[in-house]
């Protein structure tokens, strides 16, 4: 409770401070709006300007590419882990492709797939699946030998041992990487809004706020954006400790 | 299935690349094991007794000579042979319950026999109250006796157990030889124990079987005649175990001055017995 009440200290700060200053009149309250005014737009947003549907379309689009990349991610990762032979033909190939920056995918990503909602959900996708890849492949091969001598011993069959060994000792390694995806996911979900084409959604909001020059639409995307990523971060957070109750400590 | 349990090891010879030549770890091992009957393998670090178990239970099948258990040919692992290493070796995401069930994995029983079976067997180690928990919570002797409950849920004929002990600290050593007897008593399962401490042999074994070192072979026999639950304090005991440490003390000996290669150089028997240390 105490460490939590501290890690509150700096934002409230914060916040106060840029209430004094909108207020002072120390900078421009159409570059740094008040408080006050952030919130009446937010109230506002939701009574008039569909905020609720901005965010559930955004969300759905997170969801979407998320839950595609991660099982293909796993799949992939899988594979990879337990294979030798395709370690060596793909590994090498995905360590290139990967140091390519994801936004650089956007203007091929919108032409394969049009212009609509399946090219983000691509983007999404594409976006969630590199973690995911990379941390399951680890955990796969992280899997300790000497409990696979004594599957050997057990007369495990080979699905007995990926489904019974190899997939739970790397789960941990999954969640990671999982847990990583869904962060990449949303800010890949943003990202496909601000540069593909216009349409519902958060990202779509600021893009508006900037246009009309509209600081606080703004700053409220801005922060809806950081609780939502807050949100999801405590969710998977929560999920994984309870996924991996029989780790110790 | 009726499970004997009568282990035949015949002629057996074993040989491991090091470096790119062939190094002999087990040179014309004979052994026979009768039904029920405890036998253990004492011997110096390097004398090939942890090789000839792996072989037994089927996890290495590139060896000369051949290995028997009732008659039919060891050409690959099976759960009429349970295997208990000197670690626990336990899955760490399953309960203790669970853990014990992978031995019945693919043992073609009902669910509700299954049941029976790892409760049972849970309950012969004492863990009864323990059969929820994880790993994790365990301390080593008990990890250690889950691992003997996975390798004798199954009802093997043989159970091979890899130094288990090995790496307890003295008091749960004890209690563990003491509960080893008394398992090995109320189930009459043929058991093969390699250890390297010859004290546990002894008080164990119907039968001590005394390995030298490379390449590993049978230097020397002894029977334990004596009834249980034994006394580890008794002069018979004693007895015993002075020949058993005689015989074994002999194999080290020979080996300093007994080399194959001619005329030992110091330097060169050091370096045997590290390489020796290094690979078993």
């Amino acid at each position: 409770m105490k460490r939590m009440l501290r890690g509150m200290v700096l934002p409230v700060g914060l916040l106060a401070l840029w209430e004094f200053a909108s207020h002072a009149g120390v900078v421009d309250p159409r570059i740094l709006p008040s408080l006050e005014l952030v919130a009446h737009t937010a109230v506002n947003q939701v009574m008039h300007e569909g905020l609720l549907g901005n965010l559930a379309a955004s969300l759905a689009r997170d969801m979407a590419g998320f839950c595609i990349g991660s099982f293909i991610g796993v799949a992939i990762g899988t594979a990879l882990g337990l294979s030798l032979v395709a370690d060596r033909l793909f590994m090498p190939s995905f360590n290139g492709l990967r140091q390519i920056a994801i936004l650089a995918w956007i203007p091929l990503i919108s032409i394969w797939f049009g212009v609509g909602e399946s090219a983000k959900v691509v983007f999404i996708a594409a976006a969630a699946l590199i973690p995911v890849v990379l941390n399951t492949r680890e955990g796969m091969r992280a899997a300790s030998t000497q409990l696979v001598e004594v599957a050997r011993a057990l007369t495990f069959t080979r699905w007995q041992l990926v489904t019974r060994l190899y997939l739970p000792s790397a789960l941990p390694s999954i969640a990671t990487g999982v847990h990583l995806g869904l962060i990449y996911a949303w800010v890949a979900s943003i990202g496909s809004e601000y540069f593909m084409t216009v349409g519902p959604g958060i990202g779509g909001l600021i893009i508006a706020g900037r246009e009309r020059f509209q600081m606080d639409l703004v700053i409220l995307g801005i922060l809806i954006l950081g609780i939502v990523g807050f949100a999801i971060n405590l969710g998977a957070s929560a999920i994984e400790a309870r996924l991996m109750r029989w780790k110790p400590g | 299935m009726a499970r004997q349990g009568e282990l035949r090891v015949e002629d057996v010879s074993k040989q491991f690349r090091v470096n790119g030549s062939e190094l002999l770890v087990l040179d014309r091992v004979d052994l026979s094991v009768a039904p029920g009957e405890f036998l253990t393998i004492v011997g110096a670090s390097g004398c090939g007794k942890s090789t000839l178990l792996r072989l037994i239970a089927g996890l290495d099948t590139d060896f000369r000579g051949g290995i028997a258990l009732d008659g039919k040919r060891v050409t690959e692992p099976g759960l009429e042979r349970g295997l208990v290493f000197q670690e626990p070796r336990l899955f760490p995401w399953l309960t203790v319950a669970q853990n014990v069930a992978l031995g019945l994995l693919n043992a073609g029983l009902s669910k509700a026999a299954k049941r029976r079976a790892v409760l049972d067997h849970i309950a012969l180690v004492g863990l009864t109250a323990f059969q929820d928990a994880y790993p994790h919570q365990l301390s080593g002797g008990m990890a250690q006796r889950v691992a003997i409950a996975r390798g004798l849920v199954n009802r093997p004929g043989v159970l091979l157990l890899d130094e288990p002990l090995g790496a307890l600290d003295a008091l749960t050593r004890a209690r563990l030889q003491d509960e080893l007897q008394r398992i090995w008593a109320a189930e009459r399962i043929t058991m093969l124990l390699v250890t390297h401490d010859v004290e546990e042999a002894v008080y164990l074994g119907d039968r001590v079987v005394v390995m030298a070192p490379r390449p590993g072979r049978i230097a020397a026999s002894f029977d334990v005649a004596r009834p249980r639950p034994r006394d580890r304090t008794s002069a018979a005991l004693a007895a015993v175990r002075s020949s058993v440490m005689t015989a074994l003390e002999a194999t080290i000996a020979a080996q300093v001055f007994d080399t194959p290669r001619g005329a030992p150089r110091p330097m060169a028997v050091a370096r045997d017995f590290a390489t020796a240390e290094g690979r078993v």
